[in-house]
């Protein structure tokens, strides 16, 4: 194992207690606990880690934070292998194991580099413009080609071994980051008794008061926020969470978060889950995000050992590891210094400073000349040298020159600094360039929201603590927390005044590659070549050119591309325009959104009352939207379609039973009720009489058909309404629309009652015999129940319900009882029915006779048609208001030639039919301009010999007795079919009446 | 976003459906003069920039339909009212 060549002797946050061992493309190494991987893989010297997206060029590590956009590596292996994880936010963990990416045989020697000798012919665009043409060789040459050589990591492709849960919280304040100001802002809050949420994605709170030299209030920073730490923990109105990401501000302060619970361990521990989603909904929002460092843009600027100077002071000062030994600090700012003393501080060599500004102060440029530094002002870097690790920097004059070449192995970068003001975007508030600060401000937030410290733009520590204060202060005070009281601010020491940066966005002289986006390797040059073409708005440059569309969101690249578009178009920063930050703040795993609703949790399952007895039965299920319905019921050696014909044929001959529960069921009650029923269905309701049950046809208020079913009036003041198994909830939903928002003064109630009620349907000739045996109390002949009748009846003491309806066609009855005495009365049912050779029927056998009697479902009530196109234009009133009774009467609705409903046959006797085939005319070709129509349901008919189909042909009925084609494509398959009545079986309904 | 049902309080968006223009009123007559006022109800929306009255349902809660005033721009609530209404009246201004 490599020993830590690259960790400081002394300091740091890590606890070189505790060595770590991991793994990185197969090697060994050690760490520390508190390292990241990042950390880790610098403390051990490994400078390179990845290849580019696009042109494989070696990468290292560019920033100690989330917005990494070049240090992507496959965490973990097998099941829980991930992608493109940044190893600058990866918590180093005992047995870690983590390989780079996108390269190929190996990372030091990366075939596919050769994509960046040809780079000239790789240009934004390109693959716009070379791919179009020839089609063909898009698919099967190029496509391939680039995602083999183009990506990122690979994702496992076995299902995801961990589980995720979801949590809500509700607060007055949630403030989102724990750095100085957020701090403060939750202290401040706390203090006054309001219920505060604090979150922050890293493991440790702190923020820049871990990565940078501060004393304040006398103590070092990590101090102060330790004991600000601690007073939080022990404050009952205030929730902690560390490791949690509040990747989105959605309307009304509701807040996304994820929270990496266990991805600091080699796997969660058993029972507990690996992340948690929450669900924040809070009064007020103190935003205190912090600011990220910008880049700047020169010649092979990617090289490793080119890092942000942040990132190297947080490296140094918090993780006490050297990213290199000899450094160059080139800065627009004032950053630019306090890294060459933090590097000097722990005996790094610093070679130069290389300040963009002119005039550097001269006691600085005494203090930094005197310990071996010289100081470049008015200068720039022109390149970097090296390859796999960088060797040097040309660093010039900015009016022009040769410029000097100097060694290093780290060159940290400043070029200014971002507010990480994502969030405040998300609601649709674009934010606003400050000319003065040189950056991004929020827009305008209004009350519920406030931006602190560096998010706000102002860099320094006091500000930090100052605005989290009083933003803390101010939203609890907007809480209603009266009594809040102004705490003193903490003094900080040690920080010198900062004079202003100045902005310098390309370099000019760069003559290779000057990347503006590490991770999708967009160049200046680029960005040049899509304003030289015409892409010169912002969102056609970015998709143009890729720009900010990595999976980073261009975090370190956006604002830099703005503005150099800026000056290429000779435009002012406020003129070019914004990009939309857009949730989540950074990736998210699909798993943490579906939680706990996976496989068998997807959706809930619904069980019919009497699905246990279905089971016992043998039954086979079919999912219908949420419940499980009994589909056929095979003996041994059945399969579906043998099963199903003898169902029907036993049923015909003598009696069946099938689980009807499913139906919608709405109790109806009050005096308006028949009133009520008669505006929702297009026949009449009003006239039927108590002990009666009727078809009814509900259409939607454009005169398409919606659902139908039946309503029994079982007293004056109450119907009972069944609706299709799918439409249930919707019609209860319609019906409270029109209740409510409609026709308000009905006095009418109703309420599903669905679950509460099972359904069996009794059909067969022998239907009446057996009922009459198992309800011996009940006079079930033609003259006291005759078909359609409807009645409450008890039986052994329970309530019991009983309607002569029939969806089969056959002498049938429908049955409900209450759902709990389902299974009893079914049992019983059975035991009696044995005498007539009762047979359980499931729902493919109540699809066969319903095609056989020509009865529609839902594949005819397909939001198409109306009654008029289904035969049920009888249904349709004409002398009373209803829903959707004007405009069914269109003239286009009612048009003979739309596409009406017929039944098939096929020509030649065995010939199979298809649902789903279109119909043509004979001899006519299968294109679109022969279509007439399409066959509905299909099914073999055990009572007919062969098989029958349901078919909306154009003129319909009118067209009974023409011969067709029905061409299926998918299946390849076709019939010569004949157009016939769709009712099939018993046209006047004999078996019904009698 | 937070829904405020007149019944429950303020609630998740996640309880609700939504069912567009509430300043639509359906005709009463089914004369054939009424036609061009059937097809403004049936398929005539304004998209208003601003402040717009609209139906909701609090479907998995108490069940009540609403008016709601929302501002289309920036989400804001600013009315609401059961449809049916407590006292007959219409809550629309
Ligand atoms: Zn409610």
């Amino acid at each position: 194992m490599t020993r830590q060549k690259f960790r400081l002797p002394v300091g740091g946050l890590i606890d070189r207690l505790q060595p770590i061992e991991f793994r990185f493309d197969g090697k060994r190494f050690e760490g520390y606990e508190g390292d990241t991987l990042a950390s880790a893989l610098l403390a051990n010297g490994v400078r390179l880690v990845g290849r580019s997206f696009k042109y494989h060029r070696p990468r290292g590590i560019f920033t100690s934070g989330s917005e990494e956009p070049n240090a992507l590596v496959e965490l973990r292996e097998g099941a829980r292998r991930e992608p493109n994880t940044r190893a600058t936010v990866t918590e180093l963990f005992e047995g870690l194991s983590a390989c780079s990416q996108n390269r190929w045989p190996s990372l030091r020697f990366d075939w596919r580099a050769v994509n960046g000798l040809i780079s000239a012919l790789l240009p934004a665009g390109f693959y716009y413009k070379t791919f179009m043409w020839p089609a063909s060789f898009w698919e099967k040459v190029y496509e391939p080609q680039i995602r083999r050589a183009a990506g990122l990591g690979r994702a496992s492709s076995r299902a995801d071994p961990d589980h995720y849960e979801a949590s809500w919280h509700h607060c007055d304040l949630l403030v989102i980051g724990a750095g100085p100001a957020g701090l403060m802002a939750a202290r401040a809050a706390a203090r006054s008794g309001a219920r505060v949420l604090i979150a922050d994605e890293q493991a440790r709170f702190g923020g820049t008061l871990l990565d940078e030299h501060v004393v304040i209030d006398g103590v070092t920073g990590v101090e102060w926020a330790r004991a600000c730490i601690e007073e939080l923990k022990t404050s009952d109105n205030v929730t902690l969470l560390p490791r949690t990401t509040v990747f989105g501000h959605y309307d009304h302060n509701v807040l996304g978060a994820v929270e990496r619970v266990n991805d600091h361990l080699a796997e969660p521990p058993p029972g507990q889950p690996r992340q948690r989603l929450w669900h924040i909904i809070a009064r007020q929002v103190v935003l205190a995000s912090g600011a990220m460092e910008r880049g700047l843009s020169f010649t092979n600027n990617d090289r490793p050992g080119v890092m942000l100077a942040s990132a190297v002071r947080s490296y140094v000062n918090r993780y006490a590891v050297a990213p290199g030994e000899s450094a160059i600090v080139f800065a627009n700012n004032d950053s630019g210094v306090r890294t060459v003393r933090d590097l000097k501080s722990v005996g790094l060599t610093v070679r130069a400073l290389v300040d963009v500004r002119s005039g550097v102060d001269s006691a600085v440029r005494a203090e930094l000349e005197d310990t071996g530094t010289q100081v470049f002002d008015n200068s720039v870097v022109l390149r970097a040298h090296g390859t796999t690790q960088l060797r040097g920097a040309r660093i010039a004059p900015r009016g022009g020159g040769q410029g000097v070449d100097l060694d290093c192995d780290l060159l940290c970068l400043s070029g200014g600094h971002d507010p990480r003001i994502h969030l405040t975007s998300h609601t649709g508030v674009k934010p606003v360039f400050d000319n003065t600060l040189g950056c991004f401000l929020a827009g305008d937030l209004g009350e519920s929201v406030s931006v602190v410290g560096g998010a706000s733009g102002r860099f320094d520590m006091v500000t930090a603590l100052r605005t989290g204060h009083d933003a803390g202060h101010e939203a609890a005070l907007r809480c209603g927390f009266a009594l809040a009281i102004e705490q003193p601010i903490p003094e900080v020491t040690g920080e010198s005044a900062e004079s202003a940066s100045e902005a310098l966005w390309q370099i000019a002289g760069a003559t290779e590659k000057a990347f503006v986006d590490l991770q999708n390797d967009v160049t200046v040059d680029d960005l040049a070549l899509a304003v030289r073409e015409g892409f010169d708005s912002v969102e056609l440059m970015k998709r143009y050119t890729t720009l900010g569309m990595a999976t980073d969101q261009g975090k370190t690249s956006n604002v830099t591309g703005l503005a150099i578009l800026g000056e290429q178009t000779q435009r002012a920063m406020a003129d070019v325009g914004t990009t939309t930050f857009r949730p989540p703040y950074t990736p998210v795993a699909i798993g943490a959104f579906a939680g706990d609703s996976r496989g068998r949790h997807f959706q809930p399952v619904r069980y019919s009352p009497l699905h246990e007895w279905a089971v016992d039965l043998g039954a086979e299920f079919l999912e219908v939207g949420l419940w499980y319905r009994s589909r056929y019921f095979p003996k041994a050696g059945e399969d579906m379609a043998v099963a199903s014909e003898r169902e029907v044929l036993a049923t015909r001959r003598s009696v069946g039973v099938c689980d009807v529960s499913t139906l919608g069921k709405i109790d109806i009650q009050g005096p308006d009720a028949g009133a009520f029923l008669n505006l929702l269905y297009s026949n009449g309701f009003k006239t039927l009489q108590v002990g009666k049950a009727r078809y009814g046809l509900m259409l939607r208020e454009d005169g398409i058909l919606y659902d139908d079913g039946t309503a029994s009036r079982l007293t004056a003041d109450r119907y009972l309404m069944t609706t299709t198994t799918h439409n249930a909830a919707g019609v209860l939903a319609h019906m409270e629309f029109y209740h409510q928002c409609v026709w308000p003064g009905l006095d009418v109630q109703f309420c599903s009652v669905t679950e509460q009620w099972a359904g069996l349907a009794v059909a067969g000739p022998q239907s009446r015999e057996l009922l009459s045996r198992v309800l011996p109390q009940i006079s079930l002949d033609n003259d006291a129940f005759p078909y359609m009748a409807a009645g409450e009846f008890t039986f052994q003491g329970m309530a019991l319900r009983l309607f002569r309806i029939s969806f089969s066609g056959e002498l049938g009855y429908e049955i409900n009882v209450p759902a709990g005495y389902a299974r009893a009365f079914a049992d019983h049912l059975m035991e009696v029915g044995e005498a007539f050779g009762i047979t359980p029927y499931g729902s493919e056998a109540l699809d066969v006779m319903r095609i056989e009697k020509g009865h529609v479902t839902a594949k005819e009530l397909n939001g198409q048609t109306t009654p008029h196109d289904l035969g049920l234009g009888r249904m349709v009133s004409q002398k009373k208001d209803y829903i959707g009774r004007f405009l069914s009467g269109r003239p286009g609705m009612i048009d003979a030639n739309r596409q009406r409903i017929v039944g098939l046959v096929p020509e030649r006797a065995g010939a199979r039919l298809f649902a789903g085939a279109h119909l043509v005319g004979p001899g006519k070709s299968a294109i679109a301009k022969n279509d007439e129509g399409f066959v509905t349901s299909v099914t073999y008919s055990p009572a007919l010999g062969h098989w029958i189909g349901l078919a909306l042909v154009n003129g319909g009925e009118e067209r009974i007795g023409e011969k067709m084609r029905a061409i299926e494509g998918l299946r390849g398959m076709e019939a010569d079919v004949e157009l016939v009545s769709p009712l099939f079986l018993d046209p006047e309904g004999v078996r019904l009446r009698d | 976003m937070r829904i405020p049902c007149p019944n429950c309080g303020e609630r998740g968006l996640e309880e609700f459906s939504y069912r567009g223009d509430a300043t639509v009123t359906r005709p009463t007559s089914i004369e054939p003069s009424s036609e061009s006022a059937w097809l403004d109800y049936v398929y005539l929306r304004d998209n208003p920039y601003g402040p717009h009255w609209e139906f909701w349902h609090h479907i998995s809660g108490c069940r009540a339909w609403f008016r709601l005033k929302r501002d289309t721009v920036t989400h804001k609530v600013l009315a609401v009212a059961l449809a049916a209404g407590v006292d007959g009246e219409d809550h629309r201004s």
